[in-house]
């Protein structure tokens, strides 16, 4: 051994050594016991704490879209579906990268720039974090299969399935059903916290038209889900499940047939028929020329589909219907005679001569009648309502006075919302003494009334409120709201009556005549219309100046724009003898009531009254009405 | 022929020795400590198989890890004590000249060089020197008059810091304190004075405030606060403490169930068949699953500082001492950290955690345990 070693104390060394160790036990055994009371401390002091920290790693909370409520026609036709589609949408906050993403999947699937500007347009909209925004609607199968393939390098991208709105009809019925559009910001921040959890998972919602106005019926009950994820948010099981309650499915009285009928009819103009179920107020046909693509609004609409329909002079999405507001002109006129007989102004006898215009005593004006020549030297209700004759209107007009013409067109919804159940609707306007005061500060002028009484000047209604004031001369004065909806979820919604006016009888049997008498009258403007008809109908045609016509200049056609036609209208009821169906027609720059206008309401009148093969349907057949089935959770 | 005559002279001692001299001894193997290892190691792997998700890809690569390791440590059992403490310098040197390769011409990730590639086999020189810098603190020692003087005292901190720093360098900050620790634990068996171990913990809190400031990676700086304040960062830094938090504490007295923790199951417990894996114990075992390994990681250290107070060498002694202390340092930094009481340094739970390099380098310091607890008694002063 070397010299270190003997100098060494082996026993002293030993003695220390041991010494060493006893302390390193004792610290040994002191710092296992705080690690024990650290465990100690996690595992039972904070148990709970942990335990609750734990679940909520594991327990997510989702929520389920309810399934959209349908929509179908009287008939059953379905007008607005759910259809299943595949969507590929991107996590934001999961995404590393988004371009690169962006161009990854080009790759993979077809991404048109369309997409990718919507992409970036709802990108920058308001939404909930972690929503996913969608990119390609409707993916097919192998694009479906691609993306799979690589999901494993496609962080924060999803394939969902999802019901997309689906209108089969496309534009016929986009102005009545709407159509619904993705949740925008001005949306979201009207949202209660209510409306917050209802609309959790579902991403649109009802925009205009039916869809909007039902939107709380059609959205639905949202559902919950417990799932059990991992650490990646992958869910792994579900734990507990409550089913989302599907939307209501609503039955419209609007008739698809009819609605068609009336579309083909005004096809390539502008314009818009309203036709009314006459016992129930139930709107058959809610058309508006002319009209869009609802299903480009679903997914969202690009800015070149939506600057185009914008940006059209003949405004496409401008419901016509209940939006336009028309000068109602000459089919204002069997309103206005029943209520010269009503006050008793004139009876059906009197008659007047027609020298071809009207002047007030003491004014050189003459107000002309539409024929230069004037409609004779004994012109007398029936013949000044079947003939359209101004003059005497102007006459009677004026010996009526505004107060009772104001107060009297009230009663048949003049003036005044109808409150049909989709939104936006116009009230038109029907002049009074206090209206021109409060709106131009001027006083009621003999000459206004003459105007009124054309349904020229201050007056103008919609075609929605001139079918209601058909269909309430047609009910002889009861006045019902107009509504497309008939049933929800199969429940029959009740006709609300709005007023019931009371004229005496004779006096309705007079105008009807005189109705009567415009389409089947030797010299009725609307004769044409009656040739091959199988029932008897009553109407009323209208011709209303766009522009203004100078003192003794004579409207002519050739020297006007377009534009500046004059519009076509006619209001009639049918059958004559038991009336079941009124219609408005309004025809921008149609020229003609007669010609225009008329034709397009004997089409819907067929379509209504008649079977495929031309014959009259009974009764009975007319009220064989679809029951639907309710919607149902697809997926 | 002393031996002879010792024997002779103390017949009471003879049948105690030959006792001791049985077929064990020939193989020079420790049995109660064989007995433990082997126990904590099919414990190890049952915790192993619930940590990787029921995947017996880890369970079979960690078995073929243990019996690299048990060879290892046979192996390692076998050498005489006096070649070993010749060794050490060449060991030691061998050593710090792969650690400066490692840092000239090493591959790694995440910014840091830790390992060195030979035709294909990728090692970690660090791992050598946990054993490396024992022995040759030990074998210093050995040779020296103690407690040691401070001029020793010196150069075996030298000898210490050296490694340590290139290590550090790497950077390893886990591995470069257990290569610290490791020395320096065997100089404190030494008999260092404890006015150098007062002084020492003062001079390193005083130094404390500019080794923050220049001393630490920002990485480790971040690790240190993210210990102090978990909650500032949830799911960034704070993450692993957090999640492991959730598993210890969610599992109570009994756990979960064997691979019923959804913390490690459903992956919110990170690096969970690694450094965390004590908190999939701790999950789906419970209190009682950590306090039974605690109680099996107790037993071994008793076992090791047996050997050493029965080493008849001061070598013997020290190194015997000094490996055991670091193996609990091991165990203590580990559950320590996982359960946010230390810094989160990435120090495997020993012989439970999966990684192959760390557990052959543990496996030989066992075998040098035995090495020194079945040394054929010597006589002599």
């Amino acid at each position: 051994m070397s010299e270190n070693h003997r100098i060494q104390d082996h026993h002293y060394e030993a003695r220390i050594f041991m010494h060493r160790v006893l302390v390193a036990a004792v610290v040994v055994l002191g710092l296992l016991g705080m690690l024990a009371a650290r465990y100690y401390n996690l595992t039972i002091t904070h148990h709970d704490l942990y335990v609750t920290e734990s679940e909520k790693n594991r327990v997510h909370v989702q929520s389920i879209a309810p399934t959209r409520g349908l929509i179908y026609d009287r008939k059953g036709r379905l007008l607005a579906d759910n259809r299943p589609s595949y969507t590929l949408s991107l996590i934001i906050e999961r995404v590393e990268n988004i371009d690169e993403i962006l161009v990854q999947l080009r790759q993979l699937v077809k991404i048109s720039d369309v997409d990718v500007e919507r992409f970036s347009r709802a990108r920058r909209k308001g939404r909930r974090p972690y929503e996913a925004v969608p990119l390609r609607y409707r993916l097919n199968e192998d694009e479906i299969a691609r993306l799979a393939v690589n999901e494993y390098r496609l962080e924060g991208v999803e394939v969902e399935a999802q019901l997309i709105r689906f209108y089969p009809y496309g534009e016929l019925f986009a102005h009545a059903v709407g159509y619904v559009g993705s949740i925008n910001q001005r949306e979201l921040d009207a949202m209660t916290e209510d409306d917050m959890h209802d609309y959790a998972s579902t991403r649109s919602i009802g925009k205009v038209g039916l869809e909007s106005h039902y939107e709380r019926k059609l959205l639905g009950e949202v559902g919950y889900q417990n799932v059990e994820t991992n650490a990646r948010g992958r869910v792994l099981r579900v734990l507990e499940r409550k089913d989302p309650i599907p939307g209501k499915t609503l039955q419209l009285h609007l008739d698809t047939d009819l609605q068609e009928a009336a579309h083909s009819a005004l096809s390539g103009r502008r314009g818009s028929v309203v036709a009314i179920e006459i016992a129930t107020g139930g709107v058959l046909v809610l058309a508006s020329t002319p009209s869009f693509n609802p299903n480009l609004f679903v997914t969202g609409i690009s800015h070149k589909d939506y600057n185009a329909l914008n940006t059209s002079l003949d405004k496409p999405m401008y419901n016509r219907a209940i939006q336009g507001q028309y000068p109602p002109a000459s089919t204002v006129k069997p309103m206005l005679a029943l209520a010269a007989l009503h006050y008793g102004v004139n009876d059906e006898k009197r008659s007047i001569r027609d020298p071809g215009f009207f002047q007030l005593k003491g004014h050189k004006r003459k107000y002309r009648d539409w024929k230069k020549r004037g409609h004779g030297n004994h012109v007398d209700m029936k013949q000044a309502i079947s003939e359209s004759c101004d003059t005497y209107f102007y006459d009677l007009a004026h010996r009526m006075g505004i107060d009772r013409i104001h107060d009297f067109g009230l009663h048949f919804g003049l003036g005044a919302r109808t409150d049909i159940d989709i939104p936006n609707e116009n009230g038109g306007n029907w002049p009074s003494k206090a209206w021109k005061k409060g709106r131009h500060g001027l006083p009621w002028f003999p000459g206004d009334s003459l105007n009124v009484s054309i349904g020229q000047g201050y007056t103008q209604a919609t075609p929605l409120q001139l079918a209601e004031m058909t269909a309430t001369i047609a009910a002889r004065g009861v006045r019902k709201k107009p509504m497309l909806v008939r049933t929800i979820d199969g429940e029959v919604q009740s006709p609300v009556e709005v007023e019931r006016f009371n004229v005496l009888p004779r006096h309705w049997d007079i105008i009807f005549d005189a109705m009567r008498e415009v389409v089947h009258g030797r010299r009725g403007t609307g004769q044409r219309i009656r040739r091959g008809a199988k029932y008897e109908m009553a109407g009323k045609t209208g011709t209303a100046q766009v522009v203004g016509i100078k003192q003794d200049e004579e409207y002519d056609a050739s020297k006007l724009n377009a534009r500046h036609l004059d519009h076509a209208l006619f209001i009639g009821f049918a059958p004559y003898d038991n009336p079941k169906i009124a219609v408005a027609v309004v025809v921008e720059n149609g020229e003609h009531g007669s010609s225009t206008a008329a034709p397009m309401a004997r089409k819907v009148f067929d379509a209504y009254l008649l079977d495929e093969k031309g014959k009259l349907l009974s009764d009975a057949a007319q009220g064989d009405l679809f029951a639907p089935q309710l919607a149902e959770n697809e997926l | 022929m002393n031996q002879q005559d010792f024997i002779r002279r103390m017949p009471e001692a003879s049948s105690h020795l030959r006792r001791q001299d049985g077929i064990w001894q020939k193989l020079h193997i420790d049995v109660p400590l064989l007995i433990l290892l082997l126990a904590l190691t099919a414990f190890g792997l049952f915790v192993l198989y619930s940590a990787s998700g029921g995947d017996g890809h880890y369970v079979r690569r960690q078995g073929v890890f243990f019996i690299l390791a048990y060879i290892a440590m046979f192996s390692l059992a076998q050498v005489p004590l006096a070649m070993m403490q010749r060794w050490a310098p060449w060991l030691y040197g061998w050593g710090l000249i792969l650690l400066v390769l490692v840092l000239v011409m090493g591959t790694g990730a995440k910014g840091a060089q830790r390992w060195l590639e030979l035709g294909g086999f990728r090692f970690q020189p660090s791992e050598a020197l946990k054993l490396a810098v024992p022995l040759l603190i030990a074998s210093y020692f050995s040779q020296r008059m103690l407690p040691p003087a401070f001029k020793h005292v010196f150069w075996a901190l030298v000898l210490i810091t050296l490694p340590t720093l290139l290590i550090v360098k790497q950077p390893d900050l886990g591995t470069s304190l257990l290569v610290a620790t490791s020395g320096l634990l065997v100089l404190f068996f030494a008999g260092l004075r404890w006015r150098y171990i007062v002084s020492a913990v003062a001079l390193v809190i005083g130094s404390a405030w500019p080794m923050w400031h220049w001393g630490l990676h920002g990485y480790q700086k971040q690790r240190i606060m993210t210990l102090f304040n978990p909650e500032a960062d949830p799911y960034g830094a704070g993450w692993n403490i957090k999640q492991s938090k959730a598993a210890i504490g969610s599992g109570g007295w009994d756990g979960k169930g064997w691979l019923q923790g959804t913390q490690s199951q459903l992956d919110f417990l990170p690096e969970s068949h690694t450094d965390f894996i004590i908190a999939v114990l701790s999950e789906e075992m419970g209190l009682m699953g950590v306090l039974a390994l605690m109680g099996l990681y107790l037993l071994i250290i008793a076992r090791g500082l047996i050997i050493a107070l029965k080493a008849q060498h001061s070598f013997g002694r020290l190194l015997a001492a000094g490996i055991t202390l670091t193996f609990f340092v091991y165990i203590f930094v580990n559950v320590g950290m996982v359960s946010g009481m230390l810094p989160v340094v990435g120090v495997p739970l020993p012989l439970v955690s999966h990684g192959g390099t760390a557990l052959i380098t543990l496996m030989a310091g066992f075998g040098i345990l035995m090495a020194i607890s079945t040394e054929p008694k010597k006589v002599g002063l």
